[in-house]
């Protein structure tokens, strides 16, 4: 887990928790006939996204690990649209800033709240008939209900815990030692669904995992009650400020249908789909901000070229 | 007569064997204790840790099974002690051990490995109070564990060393999985070792603190559980909690046992 | 638009809740700023451009701790912050 205090000389052992970092641009497009450029950056304590909006659609994203510096990272996620695409920041007319790092985007020209960009991008990816959204992200969790123009009318954030985020996922990776995109698939792979783990601390959890594992279940197994125990805490979160349809997911751990599945379940309620990778949706929706901006106020200088 | 006291706690089981005594001219001290044992359980089967440490302490001492009238057990793991003849809350084993050694206790603070409690006693031995961590890792032993992993250091050093520290950094992350990630980017940031322990024993010190305040703060304040071996929490608690003295007993990790050995006498009597 | 700032952890949930409808063009000068004895309320303009009150960020995790001294286990039965916001736009959860 803390991969970075090993001594340099160690040899580098396989490292479960990391995800896959990808980086995507539309080939039909090209930026340089678009009218109207933007620029989201969605710098969070586990992943930094880039995201390019041109003339109001998505044009290209970025998504990978934030490193131990959050305007490095800023830089960094936007470096990987630019060697994909070309785009300079010269070219861009204006650049929002969001997530918890938005006062660390050092060439961003404001910054808007992660709430209010979750809930502009879940509008754009799921379209207009989204009402509840749930980002599970690194560290925290949230609940949030917007109306058809994607605008946040209700909305919940759990930052206190780490059951429920990413982090959580991936201290559990690391203990079973299975890769962390893995974790979904197995977890369906037992005999028998098995009841949460009961705690809801992380923790606790942990050495749960370790009682579980001695007591005859297999790995898979107490990924499944790991998962379980998961979906069970975002629910109680969701329930909070109720679950209204289209229901749709955000951030790292929509990926992991482990979770999912079992969140769709609980709810009786399945998650509306998208094709757009589900991390984006912050620096997604801080790029439709910024395009809504350039409307208003016309285009930007950069601040940093 | 000889009595046994067990505290299975979520690290470790502690023994401690009581035996009634008359000491002249110390007439205050009715009982000694007899032998005491300290175990680390590889697995987590309470019964059977609880009956490996019982019969260590018994070995230790040279006492033979059936020589022990009583048995009381406590701790989080006390239902599960099957051989012991009745089962005590942490409340009342803390509060009647703590007030044998400190007759003038009145608030308890018990850090253990992943639950903390603060007790209110009126000095008898029986708790008239309390309140919980409730569930959260954070405000416990355990984060201190993670985070001297994370610093590479030896637990007994790491209170050593957050005592060199001369500047407080306060920690963002309530959680423990969050503080790890912290503690790395605050290595990164090249911020020296013992600023970093200090601002890891703050944080569970203010942590701990918020909790007594829930059940009030009255002197004497006393410290119990194995947080007392780490100097550095102990000052750190100091600071927090606003005090002149916290009373520190001389066994700290085994108050809880003597506590439960104290009232199996009792209640054979 | 409902603000929810808090927690949930092992112990229970701790939220308090803001109606931004009711906040914004506040009818009582923003009391609640003044009438919560931590000072635990400040002003700000959020997303959609409204000048509202929020949680300060300190105090966001702890409000278990920090709002035990209001609470009927201090001797309190009414709250300091939701008796000052005339509008109704706070409320505690626990």
């Amino acid at each position: 887990m803390s991969e970075a205090v090993l001594a340099p000389t160690e040899a580098a052992k396989p490292e479960f928790w990391r995800w896959q970092e990808t980086c995507w641009a539309d080939e039909s497009k090209d930026w340089r006939s678009a009218k109207s450029i933007t620029v989201g950056v969605d710098v969070g304590s586990v992943s930094s996204q880039c995201v390019v909006v041109a003339d109001g659609e998505l044009y290209a994203y970025n998504s990978m690990r934030t490193g131990n510096s959050s305007p490095d990272s800023a830089t960094n996620s936007f470096k990987g649209v630019q060697l994909k695409t070309g785009l300079t920041l010269n070219d861009v007319h204006f650049v929002v800033g969001t997530g918890y790092g938005r006062v660390n985007v050092p060439f961003s020209h404001k910054a808007i709240t992660e709430i209010a960009c979750h809930a502009r991008g879940a509008n754009y990816m799921g379209g207009n008939k989204v009402r509840t959204i749930l980002d599970m992200g690194g560290q925290d969790c949230k609940a949030i209900h917007c109306d058809e123009k994607g605008k946040v009318t209700n909305f919940l954030m759990n930052d206190k815990c780490a059951a429920g985020t990413g982090r959580g996922m991936e201290v559990i990776s690391d203990l079973m030692q299975i890769p962390i995109a893995e974790l979904g698939a197995r977890s369906f792979d037992v005999d028998q669904e098995p009841e949460a783990v009961s705690s809801v601390c992380v923790v606790f959890a942990k050495s749960e995992a370790l009682g579980l594992l001695k007591a005859g279940y297999t790995k898979n197994k107490v990924i499944a009650a790991y998962c379980q125990a998961m979906a069970e805490r975002v629910v109680s979160l969701l329930e909070r400020i109720g679950v209204e349809e289209g229901f749709f997911i955000t951030g790292g751990i929509a990926k992991n249908a482990g979770v999912v599945k079992r969140i769709e379940k609980l709810l009786g309620i399945n998650a509306m789909q998208t094709k757009i990778d589900s991390q984006v949706a912050g620096a997604l929706g801080a790029a439709l901000f910024g395009h809504t901006l350039v409307q208003k106020q016309g285009p930007q200088k950069p601040l940093i070229s | 007569m000889i009595t046994a006291g067990i505290d299975v706690g979520s690290r470790t089981v502690k023994v401690v064997l009581l035996e009634d005594a008359k000491v002249d001219g110390a007439p205050q001290l009715k009982y000694v204790v007899k032998g005491k044992h300290l175990m680390f359980p590889g697995d987590l089967d309470a019964d059977a840790a609880a009956d490996r440490a019982y019969d260590d302490a018994l070995a230790a001492a040279g006492i033979g099974r059936s020589e022990v009238s009583a048995i009381f057990a406590t701790g989080a793991g006390r239902k599960m002690v099957r051989f012991a003849t009745d089962s005590v809350t942490e409340m009342s084993a803390g509060a009647k051990g703590v007030c044998y050694f400190f007759p003038t206790a009145r608030t308890i603070v018990d850090v253990g490995a992943e639950e903390g409690r603060g007790i209110k006693t009126d000095g008898s031995g029986r708790a008239t109070d309390f309140a919980g961590n409730e569930k959260c890792a954070a405000g416990a032993g355990s984060f201190a564990e993670a985070m001297s992993r994370a610093l590479q250091l030896s637990l007994a050093d790491f209170g050593e060393v957050s005592l060199r520290s001369t500047k407080s950094i306060p920690m963002n992350a309530q959680c423990t999985v969050f503080a790890e990630s912290e503690v790395v980017s605050l290595i990164h940031s090249s911020t020296p070792k013992e600023d970093i322990a200090k601002a890891v024993l703050d944080a569970v010190a203010s942590r701990v603190c918020a909790m007594i305040r829930r059940v009030g703060i009255d002197n004497d304040v006393v410290l119990i559980g194995g947080m007392v071996h780490n100097t550095g929490f102990v000052q750190s608690l100091k600071a927090a909690m606003d005090l002149a003295d916290l009373k520190l007993p001389e066994m700290p990790e085994y108050v809880s046992a003597l506590g439960c050995a104290l009232l199996a006498a009792e209640g054979v009597h | 638009m409902i603000a929810n700032y808090g927690y949930k952890d092992g112990s229970g949930e701790y939220y308090i809740s803001i109606d931004t409808s009711k906040c914004v063009d506040c009818a009582v000068g923003r009391a609640c700023l003044t009438g919560c004895p931590k000072s635990m309320f400040e002003s700000m303009t959020d997303d959609y451009d409204e000048e509202v009150v929020w949680i300060k960020a300190a105090f966001r995790r702890s409000l278990a701790y920090d709002c035990a001294t209001c609470k009927p286990s201090s001797g309190y039965s009414r709250l300091p912050c939701t008796d000052a916001c005339k509008p109704g736009a706070i409320k505690h959860s626990w």
